[in-house]
C-alpha cells in the first residue's frame, strides 16, 4: 500500500497545499470519517442543497432585478401590461420573466427552492426532535437550526415582497399593520422600516439589501457552524445493531458518502428544475403591479407563513383602548404568541428535558420515539398546534370547498386550537406506551412464529420464537427508567435537587416523565427455554 | 476541526480508547459481517458480470446527462434566441419547458447514475470508528485556567480597577452608536397617521369657495355625479380629487394607500345612519375607508344582498348599513366613515375622516 503513488494531477495540488497548510494531516484524518446510514439523515442535506441552489439562482436574478420603487411605464414584451405604470422592481421582474432567457426558470427554481428549503428544515427538525438527537452534546446545533428556520421565514417574506406585484404589496401591507400594533414603539418601527408611510419609496431597496446580503450572510455562517459542529461531534446513529455510544458504524466519507451526497445534490437540483419547468409558481404577471386599493381574492402566502396567517384569522377581535392608548391584542397575540410558543419552547426543550430527567450524559445513539413518551407526545402536540394554525390559514378555502360557513370553520379552529394539542398529547402517549408494552412482550415472550402446535392434551397454541438479532438490538435499545431516590431519605433529609418549590416541581415533572415507563428487558433465566418449548404461547381458540 | 478519526477497519492492532468509556466490544465482531444490512451489491467482491451490467447502465445515464446538457445549450442559443430573443408569454413558457426539462433530465440522469454506481459498484466496506470524549481532560483544563489567569494578571486588568472601569465606560457608548446612526431611517410618526389626502383636498376646495372635495373614480379619475351612481347595491372605489395630479409622483401611491375609499349605494329603507352622522350620506350613498382596520388589506369585497363588506385577507366582515360595524372576524373597529354631500350634482366629501384610518396603533387613542 505504502508504495502506491497517486496520479500526478492529484498528487501535485495536494503536495502544493500540504507544503503550505499541512493539509494532508487533516485529509488523512477525515477522509474516512464514518457516516451512519439512515434515510432520515438526508433531510438536512436537502435543506443544505436547497440553500446552495438558492444562492446560485438568486445571484442570477440579481443581475437583472432593479430594487427600485421609482415609477416607470412598462413597454416590455408582455403585451397585457404594456403602457401600465408600475415600479421598476415589478418591471424588471417582468423583464427577467419574459425577456431574459432562462429567467422564468431561474425565478421558479428560486421560489421552489425556498419552499423546499423551509420544508426540509422543518422535516429535519422533526426527525431530530422525535429521535432525541438534540440531546447533549448537540444542543447548540439544535438552537442554530431553530435560528435558521426563523431567519428563513424572514428571508422568504422579504423575498416575495421584492417583485412589488399585487400579492407582495399585500404581504407588506400586513407587515405594516403588524408592526403598527406593537405597543409604544409600533409606529416608530413602521416609519423607520418604510422610511415614512406605506409604501413609500424605500422599502423594496431596503428589503433587497436584507434579502441578498445580510440574511443570506447570517444563514451561510450558521450553515457553516452547523456542519462544523456536526463534523466534530460526529453524526448520531439510529439505535440499531453495531451502533453504540462509543462507536459509530457506517460507510466512510470517501468514497461512499461523498458519492451519495453528491447524488443527493443532483437529485435536489434535478427535482427543483423539474418543478421550475412544469409547476408554475408565483406568476406575478397575472397579479399586476401593486395598487393599495386592489386585492386578488384567495391569495395565499408561502406555506411557512401559513401559521401566522391562520393565527391572525382565528383570533377574536380584542382591542383595548385606555388613557389615550390602544393595544391591538387581535394582531399582537397571533403575531407573537403561537410562534413564540413553538420556537421558544423548542429552544428551551433540550435544557428543560435535561433538568427534568437529570440526565447529563452524552447521547450519540438516538432514541426511538416510543421510548420517550412524554417527549414524543409533546412533539405531536406541537405539530398539532402548528398544523391547526396552518390549516386555519386557509379557512376560507375550506369553508368554500366543504360548503360550511366561515363562522363555523373559525369557531372550529378556535376550539381545536386548545383541545387539539391536549388530545394529541394523550393519544400519542397512549400509543407510545402500547408500543413499549408490545416491545416488552416480544423481548419477554418472543414473537409469534405463525406455527400452531397441539399439545398432548389437545390444546392448540402458537409457537413463539426469540426475535431476530437485529430486532432484539433495536428493542433493547430502550433505557428503562430507574425510579428516582425518594424526595426524603429515612432521616427526613430532602434529597438534593428536591428542595423548595422549584425542586418540588422538578420532582413532579420527573415523575410525570417516568412513572408509566414499561421496562423492556430480557428475563435472566428460564424464559429462553420456555420460548423454545412454546409453553408461554397464547392459546388459540376456535 | 480537530477530531481524530482513526479508521479502525481491518487493522488488528489495539484501538485507542478513551478513559472512562467501557471497553469497545472488539470480540463481538463489529466489523463487516454477512448479516450486516449493507446496501445490496456493496461488498468486497463484485460479481463481474453484474458489475459490467451496472457499469453499462451508469455509463448510459451519464451519456444521457451529457446529451441533455448539450441540448440545453443548443436550445438556449438556437431556439429560444431565434427572431431576436424571447417575446412574451408563449415564448417564455415554451423556453421554460425546454430549458427546465433538459436541465432536470441532465441532473437526474447524473444523480441516478451516481446512485447506481454507489450501490452496485463501490466496494467499500462499512467500518467502525470510536467516538471520542469531546471535552478536554482535567489536566488541559487546569493548564488553560492557569494560563488564562496568568495572562489576566500580566495585563494588569485585575489589579487596576480604574483601568478596567474606564475601559467599560468608554465601550458603552460605542455599543449605542449603531442605533443612533439608524435614526434617519425614517421620519417620526407625529400626526402623519391621523390625516389622509381627503383633508387636504377639502381644504383646497374650500379655499376656492366650494363646499368640499369631489370624489373621483379610482382608475379613470373622473369626478362622480350622484346620477352616475344611482343603482342601489353597487360599490366602487373612489379617491379624493387631485390626488394624481397635484402630488409629486413619489407620493401618489402612499397617499392613495391611506385615502382609498369605498362608495356604496344602500337602498334607503335598509340604511341605518349612525348617531351624529345623519347627514353624512347622500340618499343612502355612503363612503367608508377601504383600508381594513385589522392589518390594512383592502376591504374590497361587497355582498350586495347582505350589504356586508368583506376583507379577503382574514375575513373581517363589516355591515355597510350600520356604520360599517364589525360583525365577524378579527378586526376590532368599524371602518371609518367619510362625510358626504352633493354640490352641483357631484358627490363631495365635506371633511377628512374624523379618525385615523387603517390598523390600530399605540398613540391612536
Ligand atoms: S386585514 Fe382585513 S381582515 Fe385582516
Amino acid at each position: 500500500m505504502s508504495e502506491a503513488t497517486a496520479p500526478k494531477a492529484v498528487e501535485a495540488p495536494l503536495t502544493f497545499l500540504d507544503d503550505r497548510l499541512g493539509s494532508t494531516t487533516f485529509f488523512k484524518r477525515n477522509m474516512k470519517k464514518v457516516f451512519p446510514d439512515h434515510w432520515s439523515f438526508m433531510l438536512g442535506e436537502i435543506a443544505l442543497y436547497s440553500f446552495i441552489i438558492l444562492l446560485l439562482t438568486g445571484t442570477f436574478l440579481t443581475l437583472w432585478f432593479q430594487p427600485s420603487m421609482t415609477e416607470t411605464v412598462y413597454n416590455g414584451s408582455y403585451t397585457k401590461l404594456q403602457g401600465v405604470k408600475m415600479s421598476e422592481a415589478y418591471a424588471s421582474t417582468l423583464h427577467i420573466t419574459f425577456d431574459v432567457r432562462g429567467g422564468l426558470l431561474m425565478r421558479q427554481i428560486h421560489h421552489w427552492a425556498a419552499i423546499l428549503f423551509m420544508a426540509s428544515i422543518l422535516a429535519h427538525m422533526l426527525r431530530v426532535f422525535f429521535t432525541g438527537a438534540y440531546r447533549k452534546p448537540r444542543e447548540l446545533n439544535w438552537l442554530i437550526g431553530i435560528g435558521m428556520f426563523t431567519l428563513g421565514m424572514l428571508e422568504g417574506l422579504f423575498g416575495y415582497s421584492l417583485p412589488d406585484d399585487l400579492l407582495s404589496g399585500t404581504g407588506l401591507r400586513i407587515t405594516q399593520g403588524v408592526a403598527e400594533s406593537i405597543p409604544v414603539v409600533g409606529t416608530y418601527i413602521y416609519m423607520f422600516l418604510f422610511g415614512g408611510e406605506f409604501p413609500g419609496q424605500d422599502i423594496v431597496p431596503r428589503l433587497y439589501m436584507l434579502h441578498i446580503l445580510l440574511i443570506p450572510g447570517l444563514l451561510l455562517g450558521m450553515v457553516t457552524a452547523h456542519m462544523m459542529i456536526m463534523w466534530v461531534q460526529k453524526h448520531t446513529a439510529m439505535p440499531v445493531k453495531n451502533q453504540s455510544e462509543q462507536q459509530v458504524y457506517g460507510y466512510p466519507f470517501y468514497p461512499v458518502f461523498m458519492a451519495k451526497t453528491g447524488a443527493y445534490f443532483l437529485f435536489t437540483f434535478g427535482v427543483l428544475a423539474l418543478l421550475g419547468a412544469f409547476a408554475q409558481i408565483n406568476p406575478i404577471w397575472l397579479f399586476g403591479p401593486y395598487d393599495p386599493g386592489a386585492i386578488s381574492s384567495g391569495s395565499q402566502p408561502d406555506w411557512y407563513m401559513g401559521v401566522l396567517e391562520g393565527a391572525l384569522r382565528i383570533m377574536p377581535n380584542w382591542e383595548v383602548s385606555a388613557w389615550g392608548h390602544t393595544v391591538s391584542f387581535n394582531v399582537l397575540i397571533p403575531a407573537l404568541v403561537p410562534l413564540g410558543i413553538v420556537f421558544g419552547g423548542a429552544a428551551a426543550w433540550p435544557f428543560v428535558e435535561q433538568w427534568v430527567t437529570g440526565d447529563k450524559r452524552h447521547h450519540h445513539v438516538n432514541e426511538r420515539p416510543r421510548n420517550a413518551p412524554v417527549r414524543t407526545a409533546t412533539g405531536i402536540a406541537a405539530v398539532t398546534f402548528y398544523g391547526l394554525l396552518w390549516v386555519a390559514g386557509a379557512n376560507d378555502v375550506i369553508a368554500d370547498k366543504f360548503h360550511v360557513s366561515l363562522f363555523a370553520t373559525t369557531w372550529f379552529f378556535r376550539v381545536a386550537f386548545f383541545l387539539g394539542p391536549i388530545v394529541a398529547f394523550i393519544v400519542t402517549k397512549r400509543i407510545c406506551l402500547g408500543l413499549q408494552r408490545k416491545d416488552a412482550d416480544v423481548i419477554g415472550h418472543g414473537v409469534e412464529a405463525g406455527v400452531i402446535m397441539m399439545s398432548p392434551d389437545g390444546k392448540f397454541s402458537e409457537r413463539h420464537e426469540a426475535p431476530r438479532e437485529e430486532e432484539r438490538h433495536v428493542l433493547l435499545s430502550k433505557e428503562n427508567t430507574r425510579p428516582e431516590a425518594p424526595a426524603r431519605d429515612a432521616k427526613g433529609i430532602p434529597a438534593p435537587g428536591t428542595k423548595g418549590p422549584i425542586g418540588h416541581l422538578r420532582s413532579r415533572l420527573n415523575r410525570a416523565w417516568t412513572f408509566d415507563d414499561i421496562p423492556v428487558e430480557e428475563h435472566p433465566h428460564g424464559e429462553q427455554a420456555e420460548i423454545e418449548g412454546g409453553a408461554t404461547s397464547h392459546e388459540v381458540r376456535h | 476541526m480537530s477530531d481524530d478519526n482513526k479508521d479502525t477497519a481491518g487493522r488488528p492492532g489495539p484501538r485507542e480508547r478513551v478513559i472512562g468509556t467501557p471497553s469497545p466490544a472488539r470480540e463481538k465482531a463489529l466489523l463487516a459481517e454477512d448479516d450486516i444490512s449493507a446496501p445490496a451489491g456493496v461488498g468486497d467482491q463484485l460479481d463481474e458480470a453484474s458489475a459490467k451490467r451496472a457499469e453499462r447502465i451508469v455509463a448510459t445515464l451519464f451519456l444521457v446527462a451529457f446529451a441533455a446538457s448539450v441540448a440545453f445549450i443548443a436550445y438556449f442559443i438556437g431556439w429560444s434566441g431565434r427572431d431576436g430573443g424571447m417575446h412574451g408569454v408563449s415564448r417564455a413558457r415554451e423556453s421554460n419547458l425546454w430549458l427546465g426539462g433538459l436541465m432536470a433530465l441532465s441532473f437526474l440522469a447524473l444523480a441516478f447514475g451516481v446512485t447506481i454506481w454507489v450501490r452496485r459498484l463501490m466496494t467499500s466496506k462499512p467500518i467502525v470508528q470510536e467516538r471520542h470524549e469531546l471535552a478536554a481532560d482535567e489536566e488541559t483544563r487546569a493548564a488553560f485556567t492557569e494560563d488564562f489567569l496568568e495572562g489576566a494578571d500580566d495585563s494588569g486588568i485585575t489589579k487596576r480597577p480604574l483601568l478596567r472601569r474606564t475601559l467599560l465606560l468608554a465601550a458603552a457608548p460605542l455599543g449605542l452608536a449603531p442605533l443612533v446612526l439608524l435614526r434617519d431611517l425614517g421620519p417620526l410618526p407625529e400626526k402623519r397617521l391621523r390625516h389622509t389626502y381627503w383633508g387636504e383636498a377639502v381644504k383646497k376646495a374650500q379655499a376656492e369657495g366650494k363646499k368640499g372635495a369631489r370624489l373621483v373614480v379610482d382608475g379613470t379619475n373622473k369626478p362622480l355625479r350622484v346620477s352616475d351612481f344611482s343603482s342601489p347595491g353597487s360599490m366602487i372605489t373612489v379617491l379624493p380629487e387631485g390626488i394624481e395630479e397635484e402630488l409629486p409622483e413619489d407620493q401618489v401611491l402612499t397617499q392613495n394607500a391611506k385615502a382609498v375609499t369605498i362608495l356604496i349605494n344602500i337602498p334607503a329603507d335598509q340604511f341605518k345612519p349612525a348617531k351624529g352622522r345623519e347627514n353624512w350620506h347622500v340618499n343612502g350613498i355612503v363612503a367608508y375607508s377601504k383600508v381594513c382596520t385589522h392589518v390594512g388589506c383592502p376591504a374590497a369585497l361587497y355582498e350586495q344582498t347582505t350589504h356586508h363588506i368583506l376583507c379577503p385577507c382574514h375575513q373581517s366582515t363589516f355591515d355597510a348599513t350600520d356604520a360599517a360595524k364589525v360583525i365577524f372576524g378579527p378586526a376590532a373597529r368599524s371602518l371609518p366613515q367619510l362625510p358626504l354631500s352633493v354640490e352641483d350634482g357631484y358627490l363631495i366629501a365635506t371633511s377628512d375622516y374624523h379618525e385615523p384610518v387603517g390598523p390600530s396603533f399605540w398613540e391612536r387613542g
